[in-house]
């Protein structure tokens, strides 16, 4: 059997990315940003396109949300707590990898 | 922080009742363009969803008419294209039509049997940018499979195609038809699934347009087996939480209230037959009386707004009663036309599958006239 395991949690060193299947788009159409899976689309936010956005693979969670407490002023504590629960829904959903 | 909304574009699952975490909001332009390349198929599934009257392949539309085609539906805010069929394998230009899908800017979806890629043909898919493989299986059991398929060794094949996909890292929804004869097994066909390395799979009970009408009766489950396998389905959701999705889709014969069919029709999505013709959906050519326009004659945004056809059940204007004051109306929109004509003689009734319809005896009627007979095989 080569079961995957369950999605992990994510901690302050993820390095969360998209996985292959799994694009950001803007589509003036659809009315903004769509973030494009297998069979689905999800209807992304603005904030939601900018956290995704920085889902590279490169940079650590911890600095996302460092990024994105400072570019949009707001509390990081909050910050940390509202993309925690954007990624770990993604990634339960095997939109993201961590 | 508002997460994203989901919205489906397979017609086919969003045809289904698929449970989505929210509802999404109305949209008038498409977002999933199914695109039937071709209906040869080297299997025979007795539940094929191609209608009995196949194209021909000598009327097929080339390679340039489907890039002009794909390039117009992302100008019509298509965002997904299902390559599918028939087996869109049987099209030797198969890898040149995904790249003009996906330079087109689309989301791309090949939809096999899995019977007819050859490892060089998915190497050059994946490498020109294919974005997600969903392969069909019929069974949890190789001989069971290769029955219903009605091709000898195609589990054996499905598999090894799997194994090749999972190999280059491209995403894979395994999609199982469920009926009679597998519908005991859906925790065998999860491990399956999971086995294969599937992310994604498709429970799909029967539905009963095509080659699954004429079947009906040799596919079709008993009530008890319907429950017992559908109530398998949160058990297993939260056991492989995770690790795979789990989409079903219901089996309407046996459901109190009809499936919202394509989301609407007109509404979310548009299939184009293999010679061209537009439709709402891959059934809609069964009710009589409506002129399908062809890519060949019109663009796909001319057929999308001005086609008659299109026109015809869009909105719930033409619903009668119980539709028109029910509470359901603007949820299922009536359910399926398709449906209402094959089981009432008229397009506009609502849906029999409805408890409250006034036919709603018919559907009863269908389910259980269930006999062991031969399948009769999809053919060309």
């Amino acid at each position: 059997m080569n079961t995957p395991a369950a999605a992990p949690s994510i901690t302050p060193e993820s390095r969360p990315r998209l996985p292959r299947g799994v694009r950001l788009a803007h589509n003036e159409a659809q009315g903004g940003w769509v973030l494009l899976a297998p069979e689905r689309v999800f209807k992304a936010d603005q904030i939601a396109a900018e956290v995704v956005k920085r889902c590279t693979g490169e940079a650590t969670f911890a600095a996302i949300v460092d990024d994105l407490a400072t570019t949009f002023g707001a509390p990081r504590e909050r910050v940390a707590a509202d993309v925690t629960a954007l990624l770990q829904g993604l990634a339960d959903k095997r939109l993201l990898e961590l | 922080m508002p997460g994203p909304v989901q919205m489906t574009t397979n017609g086919h699952a969003a045809a289904n009742g698929r449970p989505n975490g929210a509802a999404a909001k109305p949209l008038h332009n498409p977002l999933g363009l199914l695109a039937e390349l071709t209906h040869r198929c080297p299997l025979g599934c007795p539940y094929c969803s191609n209608p009995l009257e196949m194209d021909k392949r000598e009327d097929e539309l080339d390679t340039a008419t489907w890039a002009r085609v794909f390039r117009e539906a992302a100008g019509l805010g298509v965002l997904q294209v299902h390559l599918s069929g028939g087996e869109p394998a049987s099209r030797r230009d198969l890898v040149d039509i995904m790249t003009a899908a996906r330079s087109a800017g689309l989301y791309t979806n090949l939809i096999t049997s899995g019977v007819g890629v050859t490892d060089k043909r998915l190497n050059d898919l994946a490498d020109a940018g294919l974005d997600h493989v969903q392969i069909s299986i019929q069974d949890a059991e190789p001989k069971s499979a290769d029955r219903i398929a009605g091709y000898e060794g195609a589990y054996a094949r499905k598999r090894a195609l799997a194994a090749a996909v999972v190999a280059l890292k491209l995403p894979l929804t395994a999609n199982i038809v469920i009926h009679r004869a597998n519908i005991e097994r859906v925790d065998d066909l999860v491990a399956m699934a999971l086995d294969m390395g599937a992310s994604r799979v498709e429970i799909a009970h029967v539905q009963y347009y095509g080659w699954a009408l004429t079947n009906r009766a040799a596919l079709m489950p008993t009530r008890e087996q319907v429950e017992r396998a559908v109530g398998r389905i949160e058990p297993l959701r939260k056991e492989h939480h995770g690790r795979i999705v789990i989409d079903a889709v219901v089996p309407d014969y046996y459901a109190r209230y009809p499936k919202p069919c394509v989301g609407g029709w007109g509404r979310r999505s548009l299939n184009v037959t293999p010679a061209g013709r537009v439709l709402p959906c891959h059934a809609a050519e069964s009710i009589p009386g409506l002129a399908f326009w062809n890519v060949k004659d019109y663009s796909l945004r001319d057929i999308w707004e001005r086609n008659p056809a299109f026109n015809a059940f869009r909105g719930t204007d033409f619903l009668p009663e119980p539709c028109q004051s029910c509470e359901r109306r603007d949820v299922d929109f009536g359910g399926c036309r398709c449906q209402a004509f094959a089981l009432t003689g008229d397009a506009r009734a609502t849906d029999p599958v409805c408890h409250l319809s006034p036919h709603h005896h018919v559907v009863e009627e269908r389910a259980a006239a269930r006999e062991d007979a031969e399948y009769v095989y999809r053919r060309l």
